[in-house]
């Protein structure tokens, strides 16, 4: 129903002058309510709203820019002498003394003080505040708080073309530095604008680095001599080795010539232990391990290829990609290559074949790196593709733990020094990863992203609390673990080598069965051959092998898409009926 | 009189555990010390600022009230400032 106004004027009355009246009201419409209508409406359930009458406020977190701080001291100048008493003659200031001793207000003050000082120093005297009640008590078991690790401070590339950070040297002794290697591995992607120092830094200060270390080329890595803590080597990107001593500048003090030197950029350097404490290894791609002493870095001490064929063929040789070395056994070193095996050799062995001892088939890539357990030295860790293995010496078929295949790249790993069972891992999607085998292996107990980029390398302090990891922007990140993941617990080494020996043990049954079931076929098919002495060989070459597997594959690829196909027609069938319902609805709804 | 604060002094430096003491005037100036030189001044002047800091903080929260001692413990020894509300007249403005 339409609610209509109409409004008529005469046209002969258009354009006068409008003369308002008054009139009373008039009902247009009156509508009364429709009880039918109500039964269309359902009535809604009661809800309790809230209501403020307030303004309307919101929270926002800013981030400021940085602001660079800088601590230092004042020295305190002599004042509030009188103006007619020069401070620097003694005669007038022990002349003014003497006065102000002699006041009286100056007397009654000090008895009064004087008083309350005696006051408090008998107190002091009385009690000793700072008496240890409770030394003998034995420690409360501590409640089991959830891991958890906080960034402390992060030490970013203060030049603007940003490299990665390849590898972290705390310093020995009590660790207040760290040294860090900036470089860029990534192929012809340094530009020659890109800054070649490395730094070193304070863990107080993370504005500006404490020193910076200017070689001739970018370092690759680097390492503080563990006996004398002025004193660092490092390996560049262009192979050779170069020795600082912080004390004499931020030039190199010596470094290698570039004949003798390797021929790739030196992955991985480290101090050795020996009398003089000047003798370093390194390890490079080029295939060589070479020996030296800091003192005459124009040749290498020695040598050594890593062929596996022990020919010492440099053609043959592989890749080192990592290097390790435990002061405890001084004669034995271990190799990571870029191939994914793991050489492990004797530096007193006479001849050069004898060198590599024996090699473990660890990863499917490079092995970016190699530990051993400090407290359980005939165990290493090493860490490669997707994976982290530990391994022991014995074994050298398989590892005897292993982490799960994780979503990326693990680029670095190191043993907790104060913890047997905990390493950690860095990942490419910029994850640090603490894995604690005692108490779950499947993952890592804690597990911190750090940064966006990948991380690429990793240093724990020596009181196994700070760790710090670097990134592929030039960010060293220094992080603070929580003490339950860096105090030993109790029973933890008896555990570990429980765990550790059952795991090798396992190993070594499976080893043995494997072996044995080898030699059952062998032995089969040496009868099988004598039995019939003209067939050829079982062994296929590999253009039939090929072939088999192009045809298995094709075969394959057809099974699918038949498969595929059918799968397809059902669905289809099964559209049309569902059309076909959804069309009998509508014309079921049309028609009421 | 002047004997008598002689005497207290020198019980109060002779007292057990005592490394040192100093009297310094309102303006900051250093009356009678029994340490050397440098650190009396040194004290002299940290502590001013911080006798000024601490009676602030305590007229501030009541106003009646007013700093009587300040002890600073530190890891290897304890300052114990004791402070008076009637200043010295300087000789010279007498």
């Amino acid at each position: 129903m339409e609610i209509v106004h109409v409004y008529s004027k005469l046209r002969s009355e258009f354009g006068r002058q409008c003369l308002f009246s008054d009139r009373p009201a008039e009902l247009l419409l009156d509508l009364p309510p429709d009880p039918s209508l109500t039964l269309s409406f359902i009535q809604k359930n009661h809800r309790d709203q809230a209501v403020q009458a307030c303004w309307e406020t919101s929270e926002h977190q800013l981030n400021t820019e940085r602001f660079e701080t800088g601590s230092c001291g004042i020295n305190h100048m002599e004042g509030g002498w009188p103006k007619d008493i020069n401070p620097a003659e003694m005669e007038q200031t022990i002349r003014f003394r003497k006065k102000v001793e002699k006041d009286e207000s100056y007397i009654n003050s000090v008895l009064q003080l004087g008083s309350v000082m005696e006051h408090c120093i008998r107190q002091n005297n009385a009690v000793d505040i700072y008496q240890e009640c409770f030394e003998d008590e034995e420690e409360v078991e501590e409640i089991q708080e959830p891991p958890s690790a906080k960034t402390v401070n992060v030490f970013r590339d203060p030049n603007e073309i940003k490299r990665t950070v390849t590898s972290l040297s705390w310093q020995p002794d009590g660790g207040r530095k760290l040294a860090v290697a900036y470089s860029c591995l990534e192929f012809q992607k340094s530009s020659k604008d890109m800054s070649l120092d490395s730094y070193i830094w304070d863990i107080e200060n993370p504005n500006r680095p404490e020193m910076m270390l200017k070689p001739a080329s970018p370092l690759v890595c680097l390492d503080y001599n563990p006996k004398d803590s002025h004193t660092l080597v490092g390996g560049s990107y262009n192979g050779q080795i170069v020795f600082w001593d912080i004390r004499k500048g931020n030039q190199p003090v010596e470094f290698s010539s570039l004949e003798h030197s390797h021929r790739d950029p030196v992955y991985k350097i480290i101090w050795l232990q020996s009398k003089t404490g000047t003798d370093a290894f390194s390890a490079s791609t080029d295939g060589q391990v070479l020996w030296w002493d800091v003192r005459k870095l124009a040749e290498p001490t020695e040598r050594l290829v890593l062929d596996p064929s022990r020919e010492g063929n440099l053609d043959q040789a592989l890749g080192a990609i990592s290097l390790e070395f435990e002061p405890t056994m001084p004669t034995k070193f271990m190799v990571g290559t870029e191939q994914g095996l793991v050489i492990s050799c004797n530096r007193k062995a006479k001849t050069p074949a004898e060198k590599i001892v024996c090699t473990y088939d660890s990863h499917h890539g490079p092995i970016y790196a190699l530990q051993r357990n400090p407290f359980f030295p005939k165990n290493f860790l090493t860490v490669g593709d997707w994976t982290a293995r530990i391994w022991s010496e014995d074994i050298k078929e398989s590892s005897i733990m292993w982490t799960k295949y994780q979503m990326s790249y693990l680029t670095d790993a190191c043993w907790s020094p104060v913890r047997p069972s905990v390493f950690f891992t860095v990942k490419m999607d910029g994850v640090l990863d603490v894995w604690d085998i005692l108490f779950k292996q499947s993952d890592p107990t804690l597990s911190l992203k750090v940064c966006d980029k990948s991380l690429y390398s990793l240093s724990v302090q020596d009181n196994g609390c700070l760790v710090a990891c670097g990134s592929q922007l030039g960010e060293a990140t220094l992080l603070e673990i929580c003490s339950g993941l860096s105090t030993l617990q109790k029973n933890e080494k008896s555990l570990l080598a429980a765990m550790f020996e059952r795991e090798s043990k396992r190993e070594k049954i499976l080893e043995a069965r494997q072996r044995e079931v080898r030699l059952k076929e062998r032995s089969r098919s040496e009868q099988s051959r004598e039995e019939e002495v003209g067939r050829e060989e079982g062994e296929e070459d590999p253009k039939h092998l090929i072939a088999r597997a192009e045809s298995d594959f094709y075969s394959l690829v057809e099974a699918e898409v038949k498969r595929r196909e059918k799968k397809d027609e059902v669905m289809k069938e099964k559209d049309i009926c569902e059309e076909k319902d959804v069309k009998d609805e509508e014309q079921r709804g049309t028609s009421e | 009189m002047g004997e008598e604060v002689e005497a207290q002094m020198k019980r109060i430096e002779a007292t057990k555990g005592v490394i040192g003491t100093l009297v310094v005037d309102p303006d900051g100036v250093p009356i009678r010390s029994t340490l050397d030189q440098s650190m009396t001044l040194q004290y002299a002047g940290q502590l001013r600022q911080l006798v000024i800091l601490a009676r602030s903080a305590v007229r501030d929260i009541d106003p009646q009230n007013d700093l009587s001692a300040l002890r600073v413990r530190s890891k290897s020894n304890e300052i114990i400032v004791v402070t008076a509300l009637v200043y010295i007249q300087s000789p010279s403005k007498v």
